[in-house]
C-alpha cells in the first residue's frame, strides 16, 4: 500500500509560528501513529481557505445501551478526505477535581491510540475527557477497553453532565466543603441520569468550594453548589500586621474594596464585622495567610444557570442560603429529585430548568419543590403590582 | 470450545480521586492553612501539619496528541511522583513536594513549548469550543483564534502584571458550548444571515412542530412549499441564533461570505468584591480571517491595554468599567457604539440607562 501523501497546509502552517503552543503541532504529533489525522489537516486547511466547517450535523451513533456520551460526526467532504469520513467524539468521565497519575494518563493514550485519532482535550467544556475523532466500529470495543480500566463515558443530549469540581480541599484552604467527595458522589449516584437521556434537555451540576467559583458554576451549572460559611472569619492579627510590613495598603485593598465597609483598619489592628459581610473572598484572596473562611462551613445552593440557548443566558439564583456541610450531600439529592420531578412533568421540549423557572416564576416552582420563600432569594422585591393572589389565601 | 465472552462492564463511573491524589495531598486533604505566590505560575500550600506543596501551572493548546500527553506523564515521573492534575481552564499543574524540582521542570515545560504562568493577575488560559476542528455549526475556528490571540498576550500569561486577573473565552457559535457569557473578555463567533432552508432534505429529517417549536422568536412557521409541507422564515425576526439548525440539519446557517466574530467585556464569575456579572457586547462584528485573524487580534490587544492602563488594582474588567461607565468605555478604547449595542431581545429595558447620572 502507498504511503500516503502528506497534505499542504500552507494557512494551518502559519498556526505553528509564535510563542503559544500549537494545536496544529499537536495534530501533526498525532499523525506519527494515526492516518486520520493527515484527512482532519487536509480538512481543517480547507476549512481555513473557505472559511467555513466541513462536519456534518450530528448522527446518532453510540455504544451499547448508552444513550449519549458519543458525538456522532461525519465530513461532508469524505471522498476528499475518507479517513474522516467518520470522526465522532467520546466524551469520558473525569476523575473529580481532574487529578490523575502518570500511569492513568498512558492507560487513557494507548487506549485512545488504539481505538481512535489519538487526539483529545483535556478537557471539554464541560469537564469530560475528550477523546476526539473515531469511526462508529470503534466506539464500542474503546468502551469496553475504557470500563475494563475504570473510565466510563459521559453526558451528551438530553440527559445529565459529569458533575465538576474545583481543586477543593485536595490543595486549597478556602474550600468549604469537600468538593470531590460530592462531585463523585453524585456522578455515582446518577449514573442511570448521566448514560441514558430522560430530561428535556441537559443538566449540569457544579462543586465550587467558595465563593471565588473556579469552576464558573455560577454561570455554567443548573445546580450551582458554592461552598460558604456563617460564622466569622477567621483573623490572625499578627499575619495582618505582617502584611501591612510588608507593603499591603489595608485602607486602600482591602477595607475600601469590601462591598459592605463591613471593616475597619486603624493602622494596627483590622476590625470586621462579620454580621454585615456578605462571604466575597475579597479580603481573604489578598490576605490568604491571616483570614480564612470560618469554621461552621456549607454551601449555598443556586439553581438556574445556562449559555444563551434557547431564550437567553442566565445566571444561576439562590435557592438554598446555607446549608450546613455535614447535611449537605443529603440536601441536594433531595432537592434534585424534587427538582427533576417538577421538570419532567412541567418542562418543554429543550427547556433547561432555568428557562422553566422564567416561565412558570420562582414563586409556583419553590411551592412545587416545597420550599418557602426567603429574601435571600431575591435582589430585591417586585416593582410591578401586578401580583397573583391566591383565592385561598383571601380568608388570611 | 469457546472461551466465555468477557462480561460487559457498564456504569462504573469514574475511577475514585482518591486514587490518583499524590501522597502529600492524601496527607494533608481539607488540612491546608494558607497559600503564597513565589513566582508566575508557581505557588506554595502550607498544610497545618507543615507540609508544603508547590505547584507548576503550565498553559497548553487543550487540544492534546497522544504524543504530547506521555511526555507530561513523563515529566510528573520525573519531577511529581507521577501525579499531576488539569485546571478549568486547560492548564496542566504539578505538584511537588521538593522545590528543588521546581527550576528544571520550568525549564523543561519551556523546553517542551508550554508557558508556565497563568496565575493571580495574570491572563489564565483560553476556555473555548471545537471550531472547525470538529463542529457542525460553527462560524469560525475556536483553536485557531486562541493560538493568534494568546501569541500576543503571551506575556500577560507569563507575568502578573494587570491590575486583576482577566479571564478570556471563545465560542464559536451562539451555541456557547464554552458558556463565555461571564468572561472579562468573550470571543463569540456570529451568524449574520437566516438559515438556508433545505426542503427535501428537511421533510425526511425533520419533525415541523419541533422545528417551529425551537425558535425563539417565533420566525418558522409552517408552509407548503412545491405541494408538499415544509416551513418558512420569517427573516425580519430571525437573530441567527441556530436553534432551528440544532434540531433540524436542513436549516444550515454556516455562510463564509457573512459569519464572523464579535466581542464582549466585563463579565465574572468570582463573587470577590462585586457579584457575578454578564460580559456585554464591545464590538458586533469583526470579519473572519484565517489563518492569523488580525482584526480579532488587534480588538482583543486594544481592550487589554486600555483596561492595563486604566483600571485600578483589584479591579476586574466589569468593576473597571461600571466605575469609568461605559461611555468612557467606548471613548478610551475607540470603539465606535452602535445601534447594535443596544438590546432588544427580553427584558432589554433592564439595561436602557434610567437615570440622568452622566458624565459630561
Amino acid at each position: 500500500m502507498a504511503v500516503a501523501e502528506k497534505i499542504d497546509t500552507p494557512l494551518l502552517d502559519e498556526l505553528e509560528k509564535g510563542p503559544w503552543p500549537s494545536f496544529v503541532t499537536e495534530i501533526k504529533k498525532a499523525r506519527q501513529t494515526s492516518p486520520m489525522c493527515d484527512d482532519l489537516l487536509g480538512q481543517l486547511e480547507l476549512s481555513y481557505r473557505e472559511k467555513i466547517g466541513h462536519w456534518k450535523h450530528g448522527g446518532i451513533v453510540g455504544v451499547l445501551g448508552y444513550g449519549g456520551g458519543v458525538i456522532g460526526r461525519y465530513s461532508d467532504v469524505p471522498e476528499k478526505f475518507p479517513r474522516v469520513a467518520h470522526f465522532h467524539t467520546m466524551r469520558i468521565n473525569q476523575p473529580a477535581g481532574w487529578f490523575y497519575t502518570s500511569d492513568a494518563l498512558r492507560t487513557l493514550c494507548d487506549i485512545w491510540e488504539r481505538h481512535g485519532s489519538g487526539l483529545t482535550n483535556m478537557h471539554g467544556s464541560t469537564g469530560d475527557i475528550i477523546f476526539l475523532g473515531t469511526r462508529t466500529e470503534e466506539l464500542e470495543p474503546c468502551f469496553q477497553e475504557l470500563t475494563a480500566n475504570g473510565f466510563d463515558l459521559g453526558g451528551s443530549g438530553s440527559s445529565m453532565r459529569t458533575p465538576s469540581a474545583c481543586v477543593g480541599p485536595a490543595r486549597c484552604e478556602w474550600a468549604c466543603y469537600d468538593t470531590l467527595k460530592l462531585c463523585y458522589d453524585l456522578t455515582m449516584t446518577y449514573q442511570d441520569e448521566l448514560h441514558r437521556p430522560p430530561f428535556p434537555y441537559k443538566f449540569k451540576i457544579k462543586c465550587a468550594g467558595c465563593p471565588n467559583d473556579c469552576v464558573a458554576s455560577i454561570a455554567r451549572a443548573d445546580l450551582s453548589i458554592i461552598g460558604t460559611w456563617k460564622d466569622d472569619i477567621q483573623q490572625d492579627d499578627d499575619a495582618v500586621a505582617a502584611y501591612a510590613a510588608e507593603g499591603v495598603n489595608i485602607q486602600k485593598d482591602v477595607v475600601d474594596r469590601c462591598p459592605t465597609r463591613c471593616m475597619e483598619w486603624d493602622g494596627a489592628k483590622l476590625t470586621i464585622n462579620n454580621r454585615e459581610c456578605v462571604r466575597c473572598m475579597h479580603c481573604i484572596n489578598v490576605m490568604p495567610k491571616a483570614l480564612r473562611p470560618g469554621k461552621e462551613r456549607g454551601a449555598t445552593i443556586l439553581i438556574g444557570a445556562k449559555a444563551p440557548i434557547v431564550q437567553g443566558a442566565l445566571l444561576s439564583s439562590v435557592l438554598i442560603p446555607f446549608v450546613p456541610e455535614e447535611e449537605l450531600e443529603e440536601t441536594v439529592k433531595e432537592l434534585i429529585n424534587r427538582v427533576w420531578e417538577f421538570w419532567d412533568e412541567h418542562g418543554m421540549n429543550r427547556e433547561r430548568i432555568g428557562e422553566l423557572i422564567q416561565r412558570v416564576g420562582m414563586a409556583n416552582f419553590l411551592d412545587a419543590i416545597g420550599l418557602e420563600p426567603v429574601p435571600e432569594m431575591v435582589s430585591a422585591p417586585r416593582d410591578n403590582p401586578y401580583i397573583f393572589f391566591r383565592t385561598d389565601e383571601e380568608q388570611a | 470450545m469457546s472461551a466465555q465472552p468477557a462480561k460487559r462492564i457498564t456504569d462504573i463511573g469514574p475511577p475514585h480521586y482518591e486514587k490518583f491524589l499524590p501522597p502529600i495531598i492524601k496527607k494533608n486533604y481539607g488540612k491546608w492553612l494558607y497559600h503564597e505566590r513565589i513566582a508566575p505560575g508557581v505557588f506554595v500550600h502550607v498544610a497545618e501539619s507543615g507540609d508544603r506543596v508547590w505547584t507548576v501551572r503550565a498553559g497548553s493548546p487543550r487540544l492534546l496528541s497522544v504524543q504530547t500527553l506521555r511526555q507530561i506523564a513523563a515529566l510528573a515521573d520525573k519531577y511529581s511522583g507521577g501525579h499531576l492534575r488539569f485546571t478549568s481552564r486547560n492548564n496542566v499543574e504539578f505538584l511537588l513536594d521538593n522545590p528543588d524540582n521546581i527550576e528544571p521542570l520550568k525549564r523543561e515545560l519551556q523546553e517542551m513549548g508550554f508557558p508556565v504562568g497563568g496565575t493571580n493577575n495574570a491572563i489564565s488560559n483560553v476556555v473555548h469550543t471545537q471550531g472547525w476542528v470538529h463542529c457542525h455549526s460553527a462560524a469560525t475556528d475556536a483553536s485557531g483564534i486562541v493560538k493568534c490571540v494568546m501569541d500576543a498576550l503571551y506575556d500577560h500569561f507569563t507575568s502578573e502584571s494587570l491590575p486583576a486577573k482577566l479571564r478570556v473565552a471563545l465560542a464559536c457559535c451562539l451555541n456557547m458550548c464554552g458558556a463565555v457569557h461571564c468572561s472579562d473578555i468573550a470571543i463569540l463567533g456570529v451568524h449574520r444571515r437566516p438559515p438556508k432552508i433545505h426542503h427535501d432534505a428537511l421533510r425526511k429529517m425533520c419533525e415541523v412542530p419541533t422545528l417551529i417549536a425551537s425558535c425563539p422568536t417565533g420566525a418558522i412557521r409552517p408552509a407548503t412549499v412545491d405541494g408538499r409541507q415544509s416551513v418558512e422564515v420569517i427573516e425580519a425576526q430571525c437573530m441567527y441564533c441556530g436553534n432551528c439548525y440544532t434540531v433540524c440539519p436542513a436549516m444550515p446557517l454556516n455562510n463564509p461570505d457573512t459569519d464572523g466574530l464579535s466581542i464582549w467585556v466585563g463579565g465574572k464569575v468570582s463573587n470577590a468584591r462585586t457579584a457575578p456579572k454578564f460580559s456585554k457586547l464591545a464590538i458586533p462584528f469583526l470579519p473572519n480571517n484565517p489563518p492569523r485573524w488580525p482584526e480579532v487580534v488587534d480588538a482583543v490587544v486594544n481592550i487589554v491595554n486600555v483596561y492595563a492602563a486604566n483600571a485600578r488594582k483589584y479591579e476586574r474588567m466589569g468593576e473597571w468599567i461600571e466605575r469609568i461607565g461605559w461611555p468612557r468605555f467606548f471613548e478610551l478604547t475607540g470603539i465606535p457604539f452602535t445601534r447594535y449595542h443596544i438590546d432588544d431581545f427580553k427584558h432589554a429595558g433592564l439595561t436602557y440607562a434610567r437615570s440622568t447620572h452622566i458624565r459630561m
